[in-house]
């Protein structure tokens, strides 16, 4: 499985959701690989991506993609990432 | 790798900013007089957001400024701004912002650490308020676990 985190730099934001997105998958013991990358990028790393992790101004430019796109609102709220990708990623 | 280093010329408290725009000078300007950066930077965060909209707001509170490496870096740096008045970006929930945390990287990859570190700081959700209220560079450097 495949988490891909979008941003407009792909430092910063997505570096902190590709953190806090590891975190989650362990939490969850969930395994995935978790990618973070620049919106000009975002076709390139998520072709294969089961989720796509970003902030709200991120979502049209993503576009029409396979992977589940989740808005993050606040990017530190370990509750708020682990919630997403469980509920992306997590049997249920 | 812990943060990069906060220098006294890298914290600026209390400052008065009319526009989103001003409150990321002030932030660019710290990373420059600190040695971080040159000017070129500072234009280069803002145009992410003139580009891309308030997303660098990612916590409540919390504008989270930085652009690509590149010659405008001089090295790995931080800059931490409060605001004395808290300043509207523009983001759907998270905004007024009360602290501008500036990030400078001099390259991908080895950068993940410090990102680490920073995200293990504010998965604290007091940091940003306690940051506000700081009075001191001493003791913004003790809440963020920063060395001068």
């Amino acid at each position: 499985m495949k988490i891909v985190t979008i941003c407009g730099a792909g430092i910063g934001a997505s570096g902190i959701l590709k953190v806090n997105a590891e975190k989650a998958l362990t939490a969850l013991g969930l395994t995935a690989s978790v990618v973070a990358a620049d919106v000009a990028s975002v076709r390139k790393v998520s072709d294969d991506a089961n989720v796509i992790l970003t902030s709200q101004e991120f979502v049209e430019a993503i576009g029409d993609t396979y992977a589940e796109v989740i808005v993050i609102r606040n990017h530190f709220d370990q509750g708020e990432i682990t919630a997403a990708v469980d509920r992306a990623l997590g049997e249920h | 790798m812990p943060l990069p280093p906060l220098p006294d010329d890298a914290v600026v408290l209390g400052t008065s900013a009319s526009s989103w725009r001003d409150a990321l000078r002030v932030a660019g300007g710290a990373l420059v007089t600190s040695g971080a950066t040159t000017e070129p930077y500072t234009d280069a965060m803002i145009g992410l957001v003139e580009e891309h909209g308030p997303y660098i707001v990612i916590s409540p509170g919390l504008a989270f400024a930085h652009a690509r490496p590149g010659p405008a870096v001089l090295r790995d740096g931080l800059a931490v701004v409060t605001l004395a008045s808290p300043v509207v970006f523009g983001h759907p929930h998270n905004d007024p912002v009360q602290v501008v945390l500036g990030l400078a990287v001099a390259g991908v990859g080895a950068h993940l650490e410090s990102i680490g570190e920073i995200a293990n700081l504010f998965n604290d959700p007091t940091v940003t308020g306690r940051l506000a209220a700081a009075t001191s560079a001493d003791e913004v450097r003790t809440i963020m676990g920063a060395s001068a």
